[in-house]
């Protein structure tokens, strides 16, 4: 009974979606034959796979698919990436495609948009299929917001049961997965099927472009909400053969907040009941050949780490002081060495590049605000920086060791990081090897000046007596 | 009377001269230092070879003094040590980032809550300033360098530069020998070591280096009687003014060193202006550091500067008209009423100035330095503090090693020669000796004077054996060997020579000689490693398989409380903490470790010496949201609050006496078990150091509840907390935070804050709830 209410519900809400909208003949040009979404909600990141067939059923050849978003997703959207799916069964492969936002004029209730540029227009009676990922972070709303220490964590996820599309969707279904079994709630639209830790929803056919029918569900999940809230990463090149990290980071526990009491005795002796979604491990994937790594924060070193290495990665499993609970936070510093041939390149214009990561080398955290900084060595001229994604940047100056005129430092800033972002990304840079050998000489001088000033003053009588 | 000193010091000086031979004289050293530098020319002339030998010994003890000292750094970390060099830290940091005259108006609102701090009238700025000015100069050199490395580096720096100053102070003492003895000596003396290690970013770092060479730079001059020398040694008090209160000392021993000079006769216009100089313009510098202001001329303690230089005055004007009478028994009239004037003149000045209250009586403090028994019946807030007890005869030998029998020996050569200089180090030696005997923390003033007497005894002692040693297998050199010692014992044992086996026999006295000495060495060392470099904030111990396990929880706690609780919250604790909370938590105090209220701090003992409900009035009245214990039931760990308890007990009975000892002990006895005192039991600070520790077995074969540290099962183990709540218990225990909960709502059926509303069901309540909290 309550299931056909909310059916009538959202069929009443997707007409007047529907009423809403202004229908553009480009869009009927295209339909999606049958669409399948699958929404991870695991971990604190969503990660949604969206597999599309489309279809154009217009005259003309349409080179672009428009993929659409409530504006409360854009906001939370960290990454968008398509893919086409290019042969059949075993000799399938992926081609990536370049995803851009686009404005719309006439978007219905803020919506949207992200254009997939297609390699070749589709003709029309075309089909093709697009594999498209997107990740959205900050989606999870922790409900009840306070739990005490022997609660479990329970969130809501929001999203519709349709896929929200400016094209007429034939055929679609979409699968949750939830970290464990326990889900609490959620809205039925029928047909709706739970078993285990899966739900899905549909298939539902026919659905007229821009058809939008709110779920939410309300499930556990205690996966640790570590969200990076800043980090500024700052990579120091010396062409005497090291790279130098240091990442600053400012940690908080983004899950339900922490109610009450702390207690130590419970925390210890019954570990599975007591602050589950608490969490005290973090794990960081370092470039290999690391050396001399440090983990410190502003009071000292933090003894509680431990690093991994071998030829291929390098792992540093890392403690903070004490675990994070909701809404508790924590701030840190990383250090490491690394070698300067791994990473540092010559172009065959005779430039140099650097080569190296993005992200934020911690596994399954979001960073809020992430600032990469690239300090060249003194000397180091016209630095141009490439990155495969849209970056804000601009050019700092940096006084290390014995520096006279400054280093030239490449800032490039990004919000909201997910660990897809590891991609690495180049700087580059002129650099006349002359000028490595100035702070040598300057110290030699330094010491020459010293010793003649000896000489001079034991050879130079200044007393006024005779 | 008057001018005997002269012959005496001229020997002295002819005879340094001598045993040198003028290595030091610029015109022969720049002659010497050009063959070495060339380095073809490897036979060197003795004077050369000495004077290499010499700068090298030196550069090599300089070095020893710096590394011998980054134990602790190696082992744990560059951070800095105990409880005060937190709080030089954080107005190091402040100094550095705000600039001086911000740090000089400093009116600190985080410690002494609700009652605040003026920092910049109650410090002695001389440390933080020295290592804010060597991290500006480093900076300016672009050496890229925190401001920690710097302060964890001060001391160790300053110790090395003290050892310069020994060997200057030795050499203008007794000769150079005796110098370098002393450089190698304080180098690695425990007593200094204790509180000059990486780290130990405290007062005495920097002051040991500006006491001594004060005192060197004073000696300096009445031995020269040059203005240039007095002015030096002035700007040097200053210096030691800025840096630590123990300047007390100086401005005390001068005094009585130029009245004991004046009394054995040993007058001298040198001495005169030497200690003027000194004193007026030492005095003028002093009154700029605000922490001292005028109490120079109106503190008790500084009285006797004050009257010696009057008498000193006194004693020239007669020494003048003695010069212009030459009647002799005029003379002694005048003498009578000229001294019996002055002396009731400043007895009347000094009477009229106390009890009009112009002049300051002595401080609780200055009692118990002169009185070991004193603080222990007037002021137990220092009677409290572990380095303040009288000093044991083990710490001294753990201190000294065989420098405690050098001593005496040094005593006698220094007698036997007796000049200004060795009076000097005679009488700081005795007076600093007993100072050391007072409270153990003073060990380290007498550390310098111990190492310089010892080193003459050394020195003097090896000298004479290697002279008797070499005297018969180069007889040629016996006359040379004669010429160059002043040491009669040298002269005596190269008279009878024809005692049987005496070279033997001072062959095996310098082996003995060396074998002590390094022995000394390895004492040295081992104390360092061993007693001196661990940083107290981070516990190490050994795990069950040998491993190094390490206790880090003070700083688990502090970082949870900077990064966790409100920025205004305020933390109370026991006094101890307080400097690293602010330093290191970033959180207001209650009271902290510049004990300058009484009163606040029993206060603070009052409340953890009552129960929960009282406790929590005063906690209200201060504003209190955290309460901080340390608990080391758990790893054993002994210096905890339980352990302090007494002494809160103590300090809040001295100001409350409803806090009354006999009712926390059993038949004058301090248990925790089931035999004590219900007080005892049931005190907020029993509560909180063993909430729901009975649930929680600490040892394989013991019942829950077994406290490590003091071995016993705990009394009460259902406690039940009512006013505060467990906020934070670091992972092995040590540091327990607890949330002091607000008042309870008047309204009895809504949880807490929301507002009771009767009209609405109870089962929407649930949403309201989630309304107001989210």
């Amino acid at each position: 009974m309550e299931a056909m209410l909310r059916i009538r519900a959202a069929l009443l809400l997707s007409a007047l979606a529907l009423l809403s909208l202004l229908v553009r003949s480009y869009s009927q040009e295209i339909q999606i034959a049958n669409a399948e979404r699958r929404i991870d909600l695991t971990s604190h990141i969503v990660k949604v796979f969206l597999t599309l067939k489309v279809e154009n059923v217009g005259t003309s050849p349409a080179s672009e698919i428009l993929l659409a978003f409530p504006p409360s997703q854009v906001d939370h959207l960290a990454l968008v990436k398509a893919a086409a799916t290019v042969g059949k069964r075993k000799k399938k492969s992926y081609l990536s495609l370049d995803v851009i936002p686009t404005e719309l004029p006439d978007a219905p209730n803020g919506t949207k948009y992200f254009s997939i540029s297609l390699l070749n227009p589709l003709s029309t009676g075309e089909t093709a299929t697009l594999e498209v990922l997107y990740i959205l972070t900050h989606s999870l709303e922790p409900f009840p917001a306070e739990i005490s220490q022997s609660e479990s964590q329970l969130v809501y996820y929001r999203d519709s049961a349709l896929i929200l599309s400016p094209y007429h969707i034939k055929k679609q279904t979409t699968f949750f997965k939830t970290p464990s079994s326990k889900l609490e709630s959620f809205t039925r639209v029928e047909p709706t099927n739970h078993a285990g830790a899966e739900l899905k929803y549909g298939p539902y056919e026919n659905h007229p472009p821009y058809s939008f029918l709110p779920i939410i569900l309300h499930f556990e999940n205690n996966n640790p909400f570590a969200i990076v809230e800043e980090l500024v990463r700052e990579v120091e090149i010396s062409h005497w053969g090291n790279l130098q990290i240091t990442e600053s980071y400012r940690l908080a526990h983004a899950g339900a907040r922490h109610k009450g009491m702390f207690s130590r005795v419970e925390y210890q002796s019954r570990p599975s009941i007591s602050g589950v979604s608490s969490f005290k491990h973090l794990l960081a994937r370092l470039p290999p050949r690391v050396h001399s790594v440090y983990y410190r924060d502003e009071i000292g070193n933090i003894s509680t780490s431990h690093l991994r290495t071998d030829p291929w990665k390098s792992e540093l499993e890392i403690e903070p002081r004490y675990p994070l609970f909701g809404g508790w936070k924590a701030t840190f510093v990383i250090g490491y060495g690394l070698p300067l041939e791994d990473f540092l390149f010559e172009s065959p214009d005779g430039r140099r590049y650097l080569n190296f990561s993005f992200g934020c080398p911690l596994v399954e955290t979001v960073v809020n605000k992430l600032t990469v900084k690239v300090a060249l060595p003194e000397g180091a001229k016209d630095p141009s920086a490439v990155i495969p994604f849209p970056v804000e940047q601009h050019l700092e100056a940096k006084y290390s060791y014995l520096d006279i005129v400054g280093r030239t430092v490449v800032v490039l800033e990004k919000n909201n990081v997910v660990p897809e972002h590891n991609s690495p990304f180049q700087v580059y840079y002129n650099f006349n090897p002359i000028f490595m050998l100035a702070e040598p000489l300057m110290l030699t001088s330094v010491f020459f000046l010293l010793f003649i000033a000896c000489l001079a003053y034991l050879h130079v009588d200044l007393s006024l007596r005779k | 009377m008057v001018g005997k000193a002269e012959p005496v010091n001229g020997s002295v000086k002819s005879g340094s001269n001598q045993s040198i031979p003028a290595a030091m004289q610029s015109p022969l050293k720049k002659s010497d230092l050009i063959p070495n530098l060339s380095l073809k020319t490897l036979k060197l002339k003795t004077k050369q070879q000495e004077l290499l030998i010499r700068v090298s010994i030196l550069c090599l003890v300089y070095v020893l003094a710096f590394i011998t000292r980054l134990f602790s750094v190696l082992r744990y970390e560059s951070m800095i040590h105990e409880f005060d060099p937190y709080f030089n830290y954080r107005t190091t940091l402040f100094l550095t980032e705000k600039g001086f005259y911000e740090f000089w108006n400093w009116f600190d609102s985080e410690s002494w809550y609700p009652l605040g701090r003026i920092i910049g009238g109650t410090l002695y700025p001389g440390l933080m300033v020295t290592a804010a000015i060597i991290y500006w100069l480093l900076r300016f050199l672009r050496f890229a360098i925190h401001i920690r490395e710097v302060c964890v580096l001060t001391a160790p720096f300053f110790a090395s530069n003290t050892t310069l100053v020994a060997y200057f102070f030795g050499k203008e003492v007794w000769d150079s020998g005796a110098g370098l003895v002393a450089a190698a000596l304080i180098a690695i003396c425990p007593g200094y070591i204790s509180r000059s290690v990486a780290g130990s970013y405290d007062n005495e770092g920097v002051a040991i280096f500006a006491l001594l060479l004060t005192f060197y730079l004073f000696v300096k001059a009445v031995n020269t009687g040059s203005l240039a020398w007095a002015l030096a040694s002035a700007f040097g008090y200053f210096y030691m003014v800025s840096a630590w209160g123990g300047y007390v000392f100086i401005i005390n021993l001068i005094p009585l060193y130029v009245l004991v000079l004046l009394i054995t006769g040993r007058y001298s216009m040198r001495l005169y202006v030497a200690y003027n100089s000194m004193y007026v313009l030492g005095m003028l510098l002093a009154m700029q550091i605000r922490f001292v202001g005028f109490q120079h001329v109106q503190s008790g303690e500084h009285m006797a500067a004050m009257g010696v230089f009057f008498l000193l005055q006194v004693f020239f004007f007669l020494d003048w008209v003695k010069h212009l009478l030459s009647d002799t028994k005029l003379f002694q009239a005048f003498l009578r009423i000229t001294v019996t004037t002055a002396i009731a003149v400043g007895a009347i000045a000094l009477g009229v100035g106390t009890a009009s209250g112009y002049i300051s009586p002595w401080t609780g403090r200055f009692y118990s330095l002169l009185d070991p028994t004193y603080a222990k019946d007037h002021i137990p807030i220092i009677a409290s503090v572990s380095e303040h007890q009288p000093t044991a005869w083990s710490s001294f030998m753990f201190d000294f090693h065989i420098l405690l029998f050098l001593f005496p020996a040094g005593l006698y050569f220094c007698f036997k020669r007796l000049s200004d200089a060795t009076i000097f180090i005679v009488m700081y030696g005795l007076t600093s000796i007993y100072f050391a005997g007072v409270m153990v923390r003073l060990i380290l003033v007498a550390t310098p004077a111990v190492c310089l007497i010892s080193a003459i005894a050394v020195s003097a002692t090896i000298k004479n054996l290697t002279l008797v040693a070499r005297a018969k297998n180069k007889v040629t050199q016996t006359g040379f060997v004669r010429g160059s010692s002043s040491l009669k014992g040298s002269s005596k044992a190269s008279l009878d020579q024809s005692q049987p086996f005496q070279r033997n026999g001072a062959i095996a006295l310098l082996l003995g000689a060396f074998y002590l000495l390094s022995k000394y060495a390895t004492h040295c060392t081992w104390v360092t490693s061993e007693a001196y470099s661990s940083p107290s904030i981070v516990l190490a111990a050994r795990g069950a398989h040998g491993n190094r396990v390490i206790f880090d929880d003070y700083r688990e706690a502090y970082f949870w409380l900077r990064k966790n609780t409100p920025p205004d919250a305020k933390v109370m604790s026991w006094w101890d903490y307080g400097y690293q909370i602010t330093a290191m938590g970033n959180r207001t105090v209650i009271v902290d470790n510049n004990t300058w209220n009484n009163t606040h701090i029993a206060t603070v003992g009052r409340a953890m010496s009552s129960y929960e409900n009282e406790a929590y009035e005063i906690m209200r009245s201060l504003d209190v949201d955290y309460v901080l214990v340390v608990f080391g039931g758990v790893t054993g760990y002994s210096s905890d609050d339980i352990n302090k308890f007494l002494w809160m007990v103590r300090i809040g009975g001295g100001v409350f006496p409803v806090i009354k000892e006999p009712d926390y002990l059993v038949n004058g006895e301090y248990r925790v078990d089931k035999g004590a005192a219900p007080k005892m039991l049931n005190c907020l600070m029993y509560k909180l150091s063993y909430y729901r520790f009975g649930e929680l077995t600490t040892e394989y074969g013991k019942p829950p509840g077994y406290d490590r540290a003091r071995g016993v099962e705990i009394g009460n183990k259902d406690i039940k907390l009512e006013y505060l709540e467990e906020a934070f218990t670091t992972s092995n225990w040590i540091v327990r935070i607890y949330k002091v909960k607000p008042p309870n709502n008047r309204c009895p059926y809504a949880g807490n804050d929301v507002p009771y509303l009767p009209w609405v069901p109870t089962v929407l309540r649930y949403h309201f709830q989630a309304m107001f909290h989210g």
